[in-house]
Formats: structure tokens, sequence, C-alpha cells
């Protein structure tokens, strides 16, 4: 019966992962499908001309280096103004904390639609903002901040003071102690929340379509194109994104095993002189 | 550093300082000029004027009440069926993922990675009236000769269900990936069915993922109007799509800044609702 059991929770696990990965599936077979007319949704015959040549559509092109740009841009904002909320968060204790937590939490909690509708009302009514790249840029850090927040937070809470102490009682300043204690040690929390700004922010199309104006990024350039028949180089460029993505993921949870290891060294485990010296060295 | 040493106490302020500005100025300024927005009166050619104008919160609950009930119940269901549908994968991955863990959570995140659009326009594809879903279906006989599913609140809620899945998966996992499985054994230990071991302690422990889970996939599930666009008719339009379109197509922003503040405010009735339903330590904590 155990048997019966263990096999039917697996069945169904493949089952789910298979729901899940089903349409990306999809998406990568019709990369490579010859759609022959304007419309990608019949699988037609295989072709690779796509690939090769990925950014033949140039309003596509211009419509991904532009997202990218921002993506780049808000996920290294919000990262620089989350990672110091966090720091503050977590470090000290201050009057007002209540209220800071309440206001991370709060974007995070409201429906995006209504934060785009609230940017677009602030834009339409203060005329010193123009609709386009800035208005996105500035929509798209506005709710990547709370995200990178958590993500810091969670890496600062786990953090071993006792590392920082010892740095300080071999004669590290407090600037030292931080740039070579304190950083290394919570970087992985810091570049995980850079990374899902980063696809918050190239991902985005609610909080885009009500800010841009007439400016395009990559999601509202497919949502233009749905209603005319999309070019197969969309899927093409998705499935690059999605690599690097990947790519980046794995990277992150690489170094965050790495950091923990680091983070393990403790001095009663180091038995022999001999074990130590790599450890120490690796540090 | 001898300025931090002299002012510790001001430290804290100055870390925060650019961040909760960011977040006060480009967050509670503009629920500000919602508010405002939401009270005025006129027409786009002439002009808007505030003029406390709360027939417009009238107007957003009598005569869109359908498409704010529709969205909230598309995504009641939505949340539940991805609550159904991941608690026994995350338990899955939580309890015998071994070392591959990290990979099978890799995988459950994997469709965040593919551009939302992107990802229900697939969907389109698979749900398409020559698809192989509909072909099937329509010979097992669950969908007439002519039966579809693309254009139908079951494609609309399958898309809103899928799109936001990893929201629920990923806390479930966080939560039972925490637990002690000292404690199941215990209960075992003292005679506990495999099944009151799982009602008993393993889902009691889960709980804070549930919530989490829920309210992760539900709020944002609300606004959506993508895949009621690419998956519906107007038939299915929700809220999102109304507010949009009173924006952009009516040129209606005191109507579009009202319901906005309605479905607002409708989702947090119901957190509210589900807060005491549960407690709110749970929610807190």
């Amino acid at each position: 019966m155990k048997f019966v059991r263990r096999h039917l929770l697996t069945a169904y696990a493949i089952f789910a992962f298979a729901y899940l990965l089903v349409p990306i599936a999809v998406v990568i077979m019709f990369s490579f499908n010859d759609p022959g007319g304007r419309y990608n949704f019949t699988w037609q015959g295989f072709t690779l001309d796509q690939w090769k040549n990925w950014d033949g559509v140039p309003a596509l092109k211009d419509a991904m280096i532009l997202s990218l740009e921002i993506a780049l841009l808000a996920s290294v904002v919000a990262t620089v103004l989350g990672t110091l909320i966090a720091l503050a968060l977590v470090r000290y204790g201050f009057r007002g904390r209540g209220a800071t937590n309440l206001l991370i939490f709060v974007p995070m909690a409201t429906p995006e639609v209504v934060l785009a509708a609230a940017l677009l009302t602030l834009f339409l009514n203060v005329t010193v903002f123009t609709l386009g790249f800035g208005t996105i840029l500035i929509a798209h850090i506005m709710f990547c901040i709370s995200y990178v927040v958590v993500t810091v937070k969670a890496r600062l809470i786990g953090f071993d003071r006792s590392l920082e102490e010892a740095a300080k009682d071999l004669g590290a300043t407090p600037f030292e102690t931080f740039r070579l204690v304190t950083l290394p040690l919570i970087m992985p929390g810091i570049f995980g929340g850079a990374m899902l700004a980063f696809a918050l922010s190239i991902d985005d199309f609610v909080i885009s379509n009500f800010n841009s104006g007439t400016t395009v990024t990559f999601p509202l350039y497919i949502f233009g194109a749905a209603q005319r028949g999309i070019p197969v180089e969309v899927n093409v460029i998705a499935m690059i994104l999605f690599g690097v993505t990947v790519a980046a993921m794995g990277f992150v949870t690489w170094q965050q095993a790495r950091a923990e290891r680091m983070a393990s060294v403790r001095p009663e485990q180091e038995v022999a002189p001999s074990q130590a010296l790599p450890a120490g060295a690796s540090a | 550093m001898g300025f931090f040493h002299r002012h510790r106490g001001l430290t804290p302020y100055l870390l925060l300082l650019p961040g909760l500005a960011w977040l006060a100025v480009f967050f509670l300024v503009p629920l500000g000029f919602l508010a405002y927005q939401s009270l005025q009166s006129g027409t786009f050619d002439v002009g808007y004027a505030f003029d406390w104008a709360w027939g417009n919160y009238w107007d957003a609950l009598q005569r869109y009440h359908p498409w704010l009930v529709r969205s909230l119940v598309y995504a009641a269901i939505a949340t539940l069926l991805a609550l159904v549908i991941s608690y026994p994968l995350a338990y899955w991955i939580a309890f015998r993922g071994g070392r591959w863990k990290n990979v099978l959570l890799v995988m459950i995140i994997a469709p965040f990675f593919v551009t939302y659009l992107i990802r229900t326009l697939a969907w389109q594809t698979i749900l398409a009236d020559q698809g192989p879903v509909v072909s099937l279906l329509r010979d097992v006989g669950i969908l007439g000769a002519n039966g579809r599913v693309l254009a139908t609140s079951t494609a609309v809620v399958a898309g809103i269900t899928y799109n936001f899945l990893p929201f629920m998966a990923l806390p479930l996992y966080v939560a039972l990936e925490a637990i002690d499985h000292r404690l199941i054994e215990a209960a075992e230990d003292l005679y506990a069915s495999k099944l009151q071991a799982f009602l008993r302690v393993t889902l009691p422990l889960s709980m804070p993922g549930v919530v989490a889970g829920t309210l992760l996939t539900f709020i944002p599930a609300t606004g959506d109007f993508i895949n009621a666009q690419l998956l519906g008719t107007p038939k299915q339009a929700m809220i999102g799509n109304v507010i949009q379109s009173k924006f952009f197509n009516l040129l209606d922003y005191p109507g579009a800044a009202a319901l906005s503040f309605t479905l607002m405010a409708a989702v947090l009735i119901l957190i509210a609702i589900y807060a005491r339903a549960i407690g709110t330590e749970k929610l807190t904590g």
C-alpha cells in the first residue's frame, strides 16, 4: 500500500510538471515553425530561419533592446535602494519600523492594475512627466523595491553575526568588516534580489501598458502584434531570454550553496590544520 | 565612518531614506492622485474638475458589479485550483526531492522565465479549435462536435491558474520543507495513521505556506486582464479590462480611478475576512 501511494504521488508530480512545462515546449517548438503566413498558430514545417535571423524584425529588436535597458537600470536602482532598506530593517532598531514594513508590503499586496492606474493619474496630472522611457523606469523601480527588500532580508536574517565580531576582533574597521565579511556573505541575496527585479521588469506588461505612452517594450510589442499575427522571431527571443534566465538562476543557486559552505566553516570543525588551510584560503 | 559612530541612531534612517522616499513619491502620492481623480466629474474634452463626485463609486458598484464579481470569482476558483494542483507537487519535492530539490524548484518557476504574454499565447495555441486538446475532448464526448475551449470562462480561469501557479507552489514548498520530519515520526510512533499524521501534523504546520500562497495568487489574479483578453471574449471580461478600456478607449479617468479603488477595497475586505477566519497571527507571522 505504501508502495502504491509513494508511486501515485510521483506519478502525480510528473503529470503536474508536464502541465507546467508543456506551454514552454510549445513556445520552443513554434520557434522552429515555418508558418508561411502571418499566423504562427498551426505547425507548418521545420525551419531554422528565425533562429539564424532572430533580429530580423527591426521594431521587435528595438523593443527588446529598450526592455533590456529598462530592466537593467530598474534592477540596479531597485537593488541598491532595497538592500539599504533591508540592512536598516534587520540591523537596527528604530521608531517607525512597523510603518516601514507596511510601506514595503502594501505595493506587493495591491493588484497591479491599481498600481498602474495610480501612477498614470500621477503622470497625467503632474505635467513634469511625459509618458515614455522615464515613466516606465520610475514605475518599474517602484514595484521592484519591495521584492528586493524581501529577498535580501531573508539572507540577512540567516546571517551569523559572530563572523563580523571575529573580523572586528582581528582589527578590521566597521567599513572593512562590511566590505570584506558582510557584503560577500549577503551577496547571493543581493544578486538574487537583482535577478528577481530584472525578471519582473522585463516581463512587466500591465504597468508598462498604462504608463508607456507611445514607447514600446518587448511585452507591449507582443501585445500589439497579437492582433495582427506574431512574428516567429518573438518565440526565438523569448527562448533566448528563457535560457539566459535559467542559467542565471543556476548561477545564483550555486553561489548561495557556496556562500553557505563558506559561512559554515566554524573553528571547531577545523580539526586538522591541513584541512583548515584550504577553507581559509577560499574564504 | 566617524559620522555614523557619532550619530548611530541616525544610520537606519539614512539607509531607509532613498528607498522609502521613492515608494512615498511613486506609490503613496499616486494613490492620493487616484483618490482625487476618482472624485472628479466632467468629460475628457472639457476637462475634469474635483467636486466630491461620489457618484463615480456608485456607478462603479451599480453598473460594473458583474465585472467585479466575475473577477473575484475567477480569481477565487483559480486560487483554489492552484492550491489543489501545487500542494501535492510541493509536498513531493519537499519530502521526496532529495538532492534534486533545487532543480525541481527551478522547474516549478520555469514558466515565470517565459514572458507572461508568450506563455498565455502558448495556451491559445494549445487550446485552439483545431488543436490537440479540443479534438481529444470532442472525441471523448466531453465537448460537442463544435464545442470550444477558447473563448470560454474555462479557458480564462485555466490561464489564470497556470500563470499564477508558481506564486502558490513556492510558499507551499518553503513551509513544507521547514517541517521537522521527527514530528511526523513522533505522531506515527504514537499510533497516528498516515492520514491522521498528515491532517494533524503536516497540514497545520504547512498553513503559513497555504495562507501566503493563496494571498500571492488571489491578489494579482483579481486585477489580471491579459488572460481574459487573450483567452476569452468580452463576455469573460474582468474588472482589469474595464479599467484599461476606461483609461484608453473611453478616456473616462474618474470612472477608471473609482473602479480601481473599488477593486482595491474589495480585495482588502476579502483579505480581512480571510484573516479573521484563519486567525491574524497566521497572516502576519
